[in-house]
């Protein structure tokens, strides 16, 4: 699939303010401004509360911007209502932190991947199941048909991850909001969801706004980050660039945060 | 002198009738009084579960099977209630991953002190208001909270402060051996540090004993002096932390290590390791990492190797082993 098809996100000067009673209003996103190039991996990194979830919620279209606006080639998000935004989910789909909680243990793998073919793509029972076993495989649960009739907890937390990542894929979506794919994960198993991705975006031009505050994860997956703190864009540029030389202190503290046996024992650099 | 010395310890979890998970395997442990050591594992290794057998914490379906544990020279694997509470004071304790959500909402910090004072004084203690709160003070900035955090209550708190909380009301009874059970990882990254640095703090000024449970390598290597690593139910490497980041010899350690980078490098390569780990529901045959081991040999499928000496410790690989016999001839 040709990189040109997917249209440039461009989220421009958004506020998201929340008012809760008798308190004062908090802005959890705070005028923030980037783009994500058809194709291009996007970090937005930050600790909990520096609204990197809230902007990830705001690009969804399951909230809307205070102020500010977001477009996705000409749709503009923030003023989706129901069918249309609707629609606009076969375009944007989000991969969530918890592989755990982000699929219904009653159902089967089969059926949670085959519903968004069916429901978006309108394909019949048995060209869903056809796509069904190749998404499967794309994500690397081979063989496909032994995992297709397995329920969620049959399944380890890498496993499940993966069929997050399949159902996400099954509408042909054009950008992919990972709002940390695998900080739910074990070590071991993270270096291998963390490649798939790789692989899609590289496969299917897909765009990827990657969500983390693992500084490791954001280097192997973007091409250019933003780091947030308290709302606000702190920092941004080239991935490598921005962690070889962090300008902002926000940015270093969270370097200094990465769980890095190499850099405990003095050695930078393997 | 050897504080806590558990031989054969062997955990079954039997959630159903004739259902057998064998969590823990034939491990052996031995901490010296004031070593900080690391146990590494990921979900499933049993390492909470090994936690919870050592401090005697372990509640139906789990079940002790076999082993002894000796605290300070007394086989606490046999005692029971009022002998176990006593050990309680003075003795072994464990901070919980969620202990940060142990604490009661509708209590105080301050009433939490005064249950657990109270509960374990000894003559000449009053449970005394005031002694409380001069005990909770003392103990609430040794974790570098302010003595206004004692008329709190848990949801005017940060998550990290709670975990704060949680690791003073532990050291309220003075243990000479503490078990932190991941208590950093439901903590934002940056005050996951902060609350590391207190916990080797403390460990270097009280001297207590430490054994920190983690799934996160990168955590461990940085805290402590010695790691165990555990796969599927077993103690598969033990080595000095600077020898495990020099040169780790078995090859789970490897691919746990190799999963680790610094993001600041030139080039980042992340390893990681293929397959899943076993079910522990099946009678193990062999070593249980042979399915996904790079190195793997015929016998790996037919024998468990045990645990012996490699480099400054000890690791559990057929294949390792027989290179250094080879390389001694």
């Amino acid at each position: 699939m040709p990189a040109s098809r997917t249209p440039p996100l461009s989220v421009d000067q958004v506020v998201k303010s929340y008012r809760a009673r008798g308190r004062d209003k908090v802005t959890a996103v705070d005028d923030v401004s980037f783009t994500i190039a058809p194709g291009a991996a996007v970090g937005l990194v930050g600790a909990s509360g520096s609204g990197k979830s809230t902007l990830a919620k705001l690009i969804t279209g399951s909230e809307r911007p205070t102020r500010g606006s977001i477009r996705f080639g000409d749709v503009r998000v923030e003023r989706l209502r129901a069918a249309r935004l609707r629609r606009f989910h076969r375009q944007v789909q989000i991969v969530f932190q918890d592989p755990y909680g982000a699929l219904n243990p009653l159902h089967t793998v089969a059926y949670t991947v085959m519903r968004p073919c069916q429901n978006f793509l309108g394909m019949s029972a048995a060209d869903a199941t056809r796509r069904m076993h190749e998404l499967l495989e794309t994500v690397g649960l081979t063989p496909a048909s032994q995992f297709a009739a397995k329920l969620p907890h049959q399944l380890s937390g890498g496993q499940r991850q993966r069929v997050v990542i399949a159902r996400a894929l099954a509408c042909e979506p054009q950008l992919i909001v990972a709002d940390e794919p695998v900080s739910m994960l074990d070590v071991s198993l993270r270096a291998g969801v963390l490649k798939l991705l790789a692989r899609l975006r590289e496969e299917r031009g897909l765009s990827l706004l990657y969500i983390t505050h693992d500084l490791l994860s954001a280097r192997v997956v973007t091409d250019e980050i933003l780091v947030l703190n308290k709302g606000k864009v702190v920092e941004r540029g080239n991935t490598k660039d921005v962690l070889q030389h962090p300008q902002d202190t926000y940015t270093v503290q969270l370097l200094d945060a990465v769980a890095n046996p190499y850099a405990a024992a003095g050695e930078s650099t393997r | 002198m050897v504080l806590l010395d558990a031989r054969g310890v062997n955990v079954v979890y039997e959630p159903a009738r004739g259902q057998r998970i064998w969590s823990v395997r034939d491990v052996d442990i031995a901490l010296e009084q004031g070593e900080f050591v690391g146990l590494v594992g990921e979900s499933g290794s049993g390492k909470t579960t090994l936690g919870f057998a050592l401090t005697r914490m372990l509640r139906p379906p789990a079940r002790l099977e076999g082993g002894e544990i000796h605290f300070d020279g007394v086989d606490i694997s046999s005692l029971d209630g009022e002998q176990l509470r006593a050990q309680r004071r003075n003795g072994f304790a464990l901070v919980l991953q969620s202990g940060m959500n142990a604490l009661n909402p509708v209590r105080t910090v301050e009433r939490h002190f005064g249950d657990i004072m109270r509960a374990h004084a000894r003559p000449g203690e009053d449970g005394s208001r005031a002694q409380i709160r001069r005990r909770g003070a003392e103990l609430l900035a040794s974790v570098q909270l302010d003595a206004d955090v004692l008329s709190r209550f848990a949801h005017e708190l940060s998550g990290g402060m709670r975990q704060r909380v949680s690791i003073a009301l532990v050291l309220s009874l003075d243990p000479r051996l503490i078990i932190f059970d991941e208590p950093t990882t439901a903590l934002d990254v940056i005050v996951q540090r902060a609350v590391m640095q207190t916990i080797k703090d403390l460990q270097r000024e009280k001297g207590f004993t430490a054994l920190l449970i983690s799934h996160d390598l990168g955590v461990v290597l940085d805290a402590t002096d010695r790691v165990m690593v555990m796969y599927a139910g077993r103690i598969v490497e033990d080595q000095p932390s600077a020898d495990l980041l020099r040169g780790p010899h078995h090859p789970y350690t490897e691919g746990l290590l190799s999963s680790y980078a610094d993001p600041r490098a030139d080039e980042v390569e992340l390893g990681g390791i293929p397959g899943v780990p076993p079910d522990l529901s099946l009678a193990p045959a062999g070593c249980s990492f042979a399915p996904r081991c790079p190195l793997v040999e015929p016998i790996c499928h037919e024998v468990d190797p045990p645990l012996t000496p490699l480099g400054a410790g000890s690791a559990a690989c057929h294949v390792r082993a027989s290179e250094v016999v080879a390389h001694a001839r």
